[in-house]
């Protein structure tokens, strides 16, 4: 059966720079997928590669159609949500738009206001805040809506940029909290990238690990996680 | 940074001008050359045709001006015509009210456009690139009607504008007036060209450059911005401002009319078309903003706009750095 | 000389105008952070296209709709031919770009419909001053539809899907893709509205000044002081901004200056602007670049 996402020999750049030389990982069905490494191995472009955001060279497949090349936005009418390093909530507009704009590409209005309430019930601080500006959220809060914004889409495949990045560790926690729950009661396939690596390890059914553009080791997240070898050269723990 | 992120505003349109293949020598005697050629139309052109070249050589000249503020420093000016305005009418006035000779107008013309040029300098600090465009997009078109005003008619001649005379050639160079006035725009122009060359070759030219392309790596470096942009305003409303003074005269005539913002708009568009940030381009872009519109003119009287705008679109999507760049090109392909 | 309240009713009524052209700036400004200094030479443009369609024997309404859908439609193609293949060069090529549409535009008018000055009929036509000798049947109409205009697309952009797209493409193009929306198209749209906005100003202002070639290129420049003076990043602002430049014109010239002078009243409202307060009254721009 083949996986949710499958990358093959990709490659992906800025420019003239070279950043991934030729990765291979897979995302399966309703599984979660992490990958890990230091800052500037390549992990956000990754993503960025898997949303169209930069050119990529080599094969990237979507339940088995070649992704390779499509526009950003034709990938996401696709059911792949991508949630930026960075968060890119919608500032300027409020928690309302920013969960409307989620939903832009769907047809299907009476769901979508189901799922607004399924939202609230993973984040109820965002319906307190339904009517306020997204840019005056506090950093975790615009981490959940930028998560719920990606949920609205009910995609098949959810990318995570660091969801902890420049959050407490108490709001971390609520959030893979929540990031579990999902993955029980939705299905989708999660590929995430994250610094913090034992709570990624945590939470992922496979690892990959990145070093300059390369994949240096992969396996079941389980086994990496006990590997202390790996641990304590790759991961600092 | 994705694949998608805007491209930061700074206008690099060229790369820092190659090295000239030339020896110093060779140099000096291709612009002997140049200025032996430059003569011979004295010889062989009718009056009228004359007077056209002449007009071709000042705006060479104007063009030149808008070039050392916007293409070598980066600051988009759209009111430059408002610079040849104030040349043309300092040395109408001088002339036609105070009786001056042509000559001795010419460092009061350039005095008082660099002063202007100074003065607008200070506001354009403040501003992008496209709030610079803006601003002096207004100032070009509300040219005329400042102009006009009745407050100061009695030195401008208000609607009707002044008349001027052409200075008579010395008595021992057998010339003409419109011969003499040929001889002269190229003796000022070629000054004030060699000036600029210098300029730009020279430290400040690099400085001037380094401040379009990386503002804040200039800064870093120690470059005194405010003072660079200043007065790379000051030096090119002075250079078109003598290029309106040369025109005033050889036109004979100046009106409020003859300065609305189709001069900013031309001067502009030449500069584009000749090659942004060359002198040399600024001399192609002379010579196409006087025939273009006359050659167009023939096909109808909207001809020449339309033109204008095609081909000023046709040379940004198609040739950014112009015909000097185009040239630049060729040559650097058959040197190899 | 007329009272101080017509004159202010007038200003409001030159400002309905101002007001429609500066939030089309703004609308193509939030979106692409470029100004289009050709918006008055398409308003014009599109006026004529009336005239046209008045003279071929179109009632007045049926030509005002027809006029603001072809405006609509060639905004959108200018966008996406002109526009689009620039879209990431620096600011020179793009003020360029603008200069050569205003050139392309403002010279095709004269070409295509000559360069008589031509009488442009108005929908409200009145035997004298209304509302107790305060505005002419014009006036009060043109502010009417301007004001309608103004509302409409207000209602558009807050409480429309579409409309929020639009806004989100102008404020995050990168997260606005991340959601699944065509930010090409937005762009173009915001194109054809910001040239249907301008037809409709450009229709409302012809009866008064006449219609000829040059007749928006003064007008574009009190719009452009417009827009500043609210904030050119905020449609609302250059609304305000809009009336507020129409009513200060009017009032400058009539107690001031002099009409003679009343585009060096723009100026010096623009230059004014973005020397004191460069975001405007209610704009967020922030232009310190040295």
């Amino acid at each position: 059966m083949a996986a949710l996402l499958e990358a093959k020999a990709l490659t992906a750049g800025y420019g003239q720079t070279a950043v991934l030389h030729g990765i291979d990982f897979a995302v399966e069905e309703r599984g979660v997928s992490a990958l890990l490494g230091a800052n500037g191995a390549g992990k956000t472009t990754t993503l960025r590669a898997v949303s169209g955001m930069v050119r990529t060279g080599g094969e990237l497949r979507l339940a088995g159609e070649r992704i390779n090349g499509l526009a950003t936005e034709e990938i996401v009418r696709r059911g792949v949500a991508h949630v930026p390093d960075g968060r890119g909530t919608f500032m300027e507009l409020t928690v309302e738009e920013n969960m409307r704009l989620g939903a832009y590409v769907r047809r299907d209005r009476a769901e979508v206001e189901g799922d607004f309430e399924r939202m609230f019930g993973y984040f109820p601080r965002l319906r307190e805040r339904f009517k306020q500006q997204a840019g005056t959220l506090s950093g975790g809060e615009q981490q959940m809506l930028a998560i719920t914004r990606a949920l609205l889409l009910r995609p098949r495949l959810l990318l995570l940029d660091e969801p902890s990045f420049g959050l407490a560790p108490l709001v971390v926690q609520e959030i893979f909290a929540i990031m579990r729950r999902v993955r029980e009661e939705q299905s989708v396939g999660i590929l995430l990238v994250e610094q913090n690596a034992s709570l990624a390890l945590d939470f992922a059914d496979r690892a990959y690990l990145l070093e300059t553009g390369r994949i240096v080791v992969s396996g079941p997240a389980a086994e990496i996680g006990q590997d202390e070898s790996v641990r304590r050269s790759y991961l600092g723990y | 940074m994705g694949a998608t992120e805007d491209v930061p505003a700074t206008p690099v349109l060229v790369q820092a001008p190659p090295r000239p293949a030339l020896a110093g020598w060779q140099r000096s005697a291709v612009v002997l050359l140049g200025l032996a050629a430059a003569l011979v139309p004295l010889f062989i052109l009718e009056s009228f045709q004359l007077f056209q070249l002449t007009m071709a050589v000042i705006m060479a000249l104007a063009v030149l001006g808008l070039n050392i503020v916007t293409g070598y420093n980066g600051q988009i000016s759209l009111g430059h015509g408002a610079f040849y305005a104030v040349g043309a009418y300092s040395t109408a006035i001088l002339m036609s009210r105070g009786d001056w000779s042509f000559w001795a107008t010419l460092p009061v013309s350039a005095a008082v456009c660099a002063a202007l040029g100074y003065a607008v300098g200070f506001p354009a600090l403040r501003l992008g690139g496209l709030y610079l465009a803006l601003t002096t997009f207004s100032l070009a078109v509300a040219v005329p009607q400042i102009l006009k005003h009745r407050a100061i008619e009695d030195w401008t001649g208000g609607v009707q504008g002044l008349f001027l005379v052409k200075p008579d050639p010395p008595s021992w160079l057998p010339l003409n007036a419109d011969q003499w006035m040929y001889v002269v725009a190229l003796l000022v122009s070629s000054v004030l060209f060699l000036l600029s060359w210098n300029l730009i070759r020279s430290r400040i030219g690099r400085a001037l450059m380094a401040t379009r392309d990386n503002p804040t790596a200039a800064e870093a470096m120690g470059m005194n911005i405010a003072v660079l942009k200043t007065r790379a305003f000051a030096v090119s409303a002075m250079i078109t401002g003598v290029a309106g003074s040369l025109g005033a005269v050889v036109i004979e005539f100046v009106a409020p009319d003859s300065f609305t913002f189709a001069v900013s708009i031309s001067l502009f568009v030449g500069m584009v078309v000749g090659g942004v940030a060359s002198i040399l381009g600024s001399v192609f872009g002379g010579l196409f903003v006087l025939f273009v519109p006359n050659i167009a003119e023939g096909i109808s009287k909207a001809a020449p706009g339309v033109i204008y705008g095609v081909i000023l679109i046709g040379f940004l999507f198609l040739l950014p750095d112009g015909f000097a760049g185009l040239l630049r090109r060729l040559a650097a392909r058959w040197r190899r | 000389m007329d009272g101080l309240a017509h004159q202010i009713t007038a200003g409001v009524a030159t400002g309905g105008i101002y007001a429609s052209v500066a939030l089309a700036l703004v609308m193509i400004y939030q979106a692409t952070h470029h100004v289009n200094f050709a918006q008055g030479e398409m308003a014009t443009f599109s006026t004529y296209i009336a005239l046209t369609f008045i003279q071929a024997g179109l009632p007045y309404w049926v030509a005002f709709v027809a006029t603001v859908i072809v405006s609509f439609a060639i905004g959108v193609a200018i966008e996406r031919l002109l526009m689009r293949p620039v879209q990431h060069a620096p600011v020179l090529t793009h003020v360029g770009v603008f200069i050569g549409l205003l050139l392309i535009v403002g010279n095709a008018t004269g070409w295509v419909f000559g360069y008589t000055t031509e009488v442009f009929p108005s929908p409200f036509e009145s035997e004298g001053l209304l509302l107790g000798g305060l505005v002419s049947g014009h006036e009060l109409g043109s502010t009417a539809v301007t004001l309608a205009v103004l509302l409409l697309v207000y209602l558009f952009f807050r409480h429309t899907t579409l409309g929020l797209a639009m806004r989100a493409a102008a404020y995050n193009p990168a997260s606005s893709r991340l959601v699944g929306i065509r930010v090409g198209w937005m762009l173009a749209l915001g194109w054809g509205l910001a040239a249907a906005v301008g037809a409709v100003a450009g229709m409302m202002v012809a009866p008064v000044v006449f219609l000829d070639p040059n007749m928006m290129l003064g007008i574009l420049l009190y719009a452009f002081a417009g827009a500043l003076l609210g904030g050119i990043d905020n449609p609302m602002g250059a609304v305000v901004g809009g009336f507020a430049v129409g009513v200060l014109e009017n009032l400058a010239g009539a107690y001031v200056v002099g009409t003679e002078l009343k585009l060096t009243v723009a100026l010096a409202i623009i230059i004014g602007v973005l020397v004191v307060k460069p975001s405007g009254l209610f704009g967020r721009v922030v232009l310190s670049r040295v």
